[in-house]
């Protein structure tokens, strides 16, 4: 018998000792999300299909920008805890599973990190 | 025999298996519940795109020039298309799941009328970004 109460067991220390965290997580992204996408993507569709030096001068726009990287690294994160998911409920071959999930995590850690120093990148450099 | 996904063979003998999604009639929860997923997966592609665009952007013209063709071609205008509506439709039923989340909207007629507004409000949503992207 522990001195814990069942919810603080609960609470951060599931059977996978990492309790409601992805539940959580994947919440927090999305309403961060519903905020951040009407934000990213009316200067976006304004942005798609113009030359390279317009969409230079929208995204120096520090609002464009600020909410760009937010969107990009909130949006890949979402990303990885979903394909999670998805990967969790239809892969059952074991070595595949695992390296579908290893290359899911690294894969969209880079392309998030890669997408919102490329915004900054725009901003201050280019 | 089968196999468990620990590799360990399970005698299931000549049980049938439980009836799975083919057995039942299409209803606007299941089918919308489908609908979240698929789209979850297609706004997957729809940012990998994205991504390469900013990307390419930073690294400057030249390479920007290239991605820039290959998504105002026609095939990426077809692409864009479809990433545009999956985004509006998993938006907005992305909004109907954080409702239920926090408690609300669990009577059946209310889970059929938010599925309405979530489609109806997807759709306008779709309206709107093409009017602002076709034009600027």
């Amino acid at each position: 018998m522990t001195m814990m109460t069942s919810r603080a067991r609960v609470r951060g220390l599931g059977s996978a000792k990492s309790g409601t965290e992805h539940w959580w997580t994947q919440r927090l992204s999305a309403i961060s999300l519903a905020v951040l996408a009407p934000l990213f993507f009316i200067p976006f569709a304004i942005a798609l299909g113009k030359p390279w030096d317009e969409v230079v001068t929208i995204y120096k726009h520090p609002f464009n920008a600020i909410v760009a990287a937010a969107f990009l690294l909130a949006v890949f994160h979402h990303m990885r805890l979903g394909l999670q998911v998805v990967i969790e409920d239809y892969i059952h071959a074991p070595a595949l599973r695992t390296g579908l999930l290893i290359f899911v995590k690294l894969g969209s850690l880079l392309l998030g990190f890669a997408a919102a120093f490329s915004v900054a990148m725009i901003a201050f450099a280019v | 025999m089968s196999q468990t996904e620990h590799g360990a063979a399970v005698n299931r003998g000549n049980r049938p298996l439980s009836p799975h999604l083919q057995v039942y009639k299409p209803q606007i929860t299941s089918v919308m519940s489908i609908f979240h997923r698929v789209t979850g997966v297609g706004n997957s592609i729809g940012a990998i795109l994205v991504a390469i665009w900013f990307i390419s952007a930073a690294i400057g013209a030249g390479p920007f020039d290239t991605v820039n063709g290959l998504l105002t071609s026609w095939v990426g205008h077809l692409i864009l298309f479809g990433f545009a509506l999956s985004v509006c439709y998993h938006l907005c039923n992305g909004i109907r799941h954080l409702l239920w989340d926090a408690g609300y909207g669990f009577e059946l007629d209310q889970v059929k009328t938010t599925g309405i507004v979530a489609v109806s409000a997807a759709g306008l949503m779709f309206l709107g970004l093409m009017i602002v992207g076709w034009m600027n």
